[in-house]
């Protein structure tokens, strides 16, 4: 079996996850959209690793990401609440104070 | 004793000096002295620098003839290896008779100038001055170099210059003082050329000495020198003289003295009579080993000399200021002593210096106590009769006059007779030029005599004329009258510090002259003697060989005081009965009378010869500088400011354009730059991903 099945998958979700993060104008999609953009990344790693012969440190790589996924996904969504308490809206276009 | 006096006589002229600090620092600081203290210290010390010259001269005579000199190192001045100068004091016969005649009549002079000067708001400048002169007269003296002699030269010509303008409130004074002061530099750069050229001539037979000690005994080797072809000796001789005759005021030199008459009456005595005038007198005679060296300088110093004492002699006659007068026979006095220096009378010329010192310090006090009594007039057209109202004044001036006149015993005849003498024995074995300037003194004597009485009887014979309208006029000009008084001129006797130092000075030139009686007057008595004062001086100057002794030194002897006696009795007469023939002989020969009035027109002469020379001079200089350096100045200076304009504009356009542009460029850059951060983080994203992109596009082409 080739690889480029799986590369062609991941293709996909990080070009979806890609336009995602510069569509979406609600910070909870963007979020989305980044782990799109992560979990195509993990799907690369683990079909590399399956790629090489007696190579395991894709998948080590890919459990590393979910795990650091889970963790982003915790602080961001912190954030964005925190961002809601300060501006009532969770609109990126209308977070633009650290404008020059 | 001894031993104090050998060890201590650098207090002579430090003495003096001590006087100079002690009234000149609070002067010059701004305090107020009180008149007692000022001539306290003032003539304190000349009094103790005159004892210690007695001393000197006491230990010296104690001395055996030979050894009679000694030198006093005070301080190694300039050790190098060509040469070696100290300031050293010489103590020999001639400097103790120097030192007596300078700490004696100084010291006579200080005295009278607490009286003379007892109104003047510049007391304690004067008497400051005063001894600042005196100190550095007793350098000159004293020195054991011709450096250090110069020294004092130097000091007693700006001590002069000082004191001739010290009313200097009054501009003709200071002119009088700067014409004294520019007169004499000219002297005195002869006298620093004949040094140099003395010692560049003994450096070249390797025994380079300026110390007169040591220069007696290599003079020798000068014999053999030349200097632009002309014998080494002659030519250092002549440059010296140059230098006596601006000092001691002889032709063509002269002219500074009478102006310095413009200085108070008691530096007229002592500095332009007594001491420092005769300087030149006693540079020759202490050089005397070298000028003998030479009989063609000794003859140009015996003419010059000569000339000197008959024309000043001749101005003599028709001086009307008392003081000039005397200024004059000043003059012609030193013109006696050149004479004898030039005779090779060396002795004899210092024997002349010394009485000379005596009778005209004696004349000078007498004519500024003539100008007190006569409430600062100094006219003699205006006196008359004062021997009435001032006895004292009118004795002692009158001992003095016959002193100068030359009648024996008095001090002038003995001096002076000795050196017609001289000259005239000189020309009998010598040069026969030196019977025409043994004339020339004979007629001088004679003149010396007529001016000297003519002076003594407008001012002491007749009646006062001070008071008389007509005469006032004629002297002032109409309605001018100088002093302010009102009412009728009494003159008056003057009080016991004036009249005590001129019965004194009376006393010496009435006596002075028996320190030295020819060998023919004592031979005639039985003696052997040539004179004490010669036979003092003779470590120094050597004794003359006698000549035989002639009927002819008898003959000329009695000569000279028929002459003189004769002259006299001429001067009297001229000036009380035959008065109307002398105004008679003035009317009819005016030119004569206007050219012996106005001193010959020298002064004119130099005024538009030298003055207007140098003045001339002077434009040309302005001249080249105005118009030839000004403008290579100034094109230079023009050159620059187009080169800087060129710079500047350069510098403000492209430097600063430089520095300014890329500041605003920066600037520019930032502000569009700040643009792309819009703060939507859509647009970072974009960003993000457009750089993906691009980094792709690369990797792919590359």
């Amino acid at each position: 079996m080739t690889i480029t099945p799986f590369i062609i998958m991941a293709v996909i979700l990080f070009c979806l996850g890609i336009y995602i993060v510069c569509t979406r104008v609600n910070a909870i999609g963007f979020l989305l959209g980044i782990e799109l953009i992560l979990n195509a990344a993990s799907v690369n790693f683990v079909a590399f690793a399956r790629y090489h012969e007696n190579e395991i440190g894709g998948q080590v790589f890919t459990l590393f990401i979910i795990a650091l996924a889970a963790c982003e996904s915790v602080i961001a969504l912190a954030i964005v609440l925190g961002v809601y308490k300060n501006y009532k809206s969770i609109n990126t276009t209308n977070i633009s104070s650290m404008k020059h | 004793m001894e031993d104090f006096i050998k060890n201590y006589c650098w207090l002579i002229p430090v003495l003096p000096l001590v006087g100079f600090v002690f009234n000149g620092l609070p002067t010059a600081v701004g305090i107020k002295l009180s008149r007692a203290y000022v001539y306290t210290v003032a003539c304190g010390v000349m009094l103790l620098s005159f004892l210690m010259g007695v001393g000197v001269f006491f230990t010296l005579k104690a001395l055996p003839e030979t050894a009679r000199e000694f030198t006093n190192l005070v301080w190694p001045w300039i050790h190098l290896e060509a040469i070696q100068l100290d300031i050293a004091f010489l103590i020999d016969p001639l400097s103790s008779v120097m030192i007596l005649v300078v700490t004696g009549v100084g010291f006579l002079i200080h005295i009278y100038s607490t009286g003379y000067m007892r109104e003047d708001k510049d007391y304690a400048r004067f008497f400051t001055y005063l001894n600042l002169f005196c100190f550095m007269m007793l350098i000159l003296v004293m020195g054991d170099n011709l450096m250090l002699l110069f020294v004092g030269w130097e000091g007693v010509g700006l001590c002069s210059y000082l004191l001739i303008g010290f009313w200097y409130e009054h501009k003709p004074n200071g002119v009088a003082g700067m014409k004294a002061f520019i007169v004499n530099r000219i002297g005195d750069f002869g006298f620093m050329v004949g040094m140099l050229a003395l010692f560049w001539a003994l450096y070249n037979t390797g025994h380079a000495t300026l110390t007169f000690t040591k220069l007696k005994t290599v003079v020798w080797f000068l014999q053999p020198q030349t200097i632009l072809g002309v014998s080494a000796v002659t030519m250092i001789c002549l440059c010296l003289f140059v230098g006596a005759t601006g000092k001691s005021a002889q032709i063509p030199l002269y002219v500074w003295l009478p102006d310095a008459m413009a200085g108070p009456t008691p530096v007229s005595a002592l500095i332009h009579a007594a001491t420092m005038v005769t300087a030149g007198v006693y540079m020759i005679a202490r050089l005397n080993f070298l000028f003998t060296l030479s009989p063609a300088a000794l003859g140009a110093v015996a003419t010059i000399g000569a000339a000197t004492a008959f024309i000043g002699a001749t101005i003599g006659f028709a001086q009307n200021d008392i003081k000039k007068v005397l200024a004059y026979s000043t003059v012609s006095q030193l013109g006696y002593m050149f004479l004898a220096l030039g005779s090779g009378a060396y002795a004899a010329g210092i024997f002349h210096l010394t009485t000379h010192a005596f009778f005209k310090a004696c004349l000078f006090l007498g004519s500024g106590s003539v100008i007190l009594g006569m409430h600062h007039e100094q006219d003699m057209r205006l006196m008359g009769g004062l021997k009435k109202y001032m006895p004292i004044t009118f004795m002692t001036f009158l001992t003095a006059t016959i002193a100068i006149a030359g009648i024996a015993p008095f001090a002038g005849f003995f001096s002076k007779d000795e050196i017609l003498w001289q000259a005239f024995a000189r020309a009998v074995h010598g040069p026969k030029v030196y019977y025409f300037l043994w004339a020339l003194g004979v007629l001088g004597a004679m003149g010396t005599a007529f001016y000297m009485l003519r002076c003594v009887t407008l001012t002491f014979f007749g009646t006062l004329r001070a008071n008389d309208k007509k005469t006032r006029e004629l002297v002032h000009g109409p309605h001018k009258d100088h002093h302010g008084h009102h009412g009728d001129l009494v003159p008056h006797e003057q009080p016991w510090n004036v009249t005590l130092p001129l019965v004194v000075l009376a006393l010496l030139s009435l006596v002075g002259g028996f320190l030295n009686v020819p060998y023919i007057i004592t031979h005639f008595f039985g003696g052997h003697s040539s004179g004490l004062f010669n036979e003092w001086l003779s470590p120094v100057i050597p004794l003359q060989a006698h000549h035989e002794v002639s009927s002819l030194e008898w003959v000329l002897m009695f000569k000279s005081v028929l002459v003189a006696a004769v002259c006299m009795y001429l001067g009297y007469k001229a000036y009380t009965s035959w008065q109307t023939g002398v105004d008679r002989f003035v009317k009819k020969f005016p030119r004569i009378y206007d050219a012996v009035y106005n001193k010959y027109y020298v002064d004119e002469f130099y005024h538009a010869v030298f003055v207007r020379g140098v003045l001339l001079f002077n434009k040309c200089c302005f001249s080249v500088d105005r118009y030839i350096v000004d403008a290579l100045v100034n094109l230079v200076g023009r050159f620059g400011a187009v080169y800087s304009d060129i710079i500047g504009w350069f510098d403000n356009f492209f430097v600063d354009g430089l520095v300014n542009g890329s500041g605003s460029i920066t600037d520019f850059t930032g502000a569009q730059l700040k643009k792309l951060q819009t703060g939507n983080i859509q647009h970072y994203a974009y960003g993000a991903v457009l750089g993906v992109v691009v980094v792709m596009i690369l990797k792919i082409l590359m």
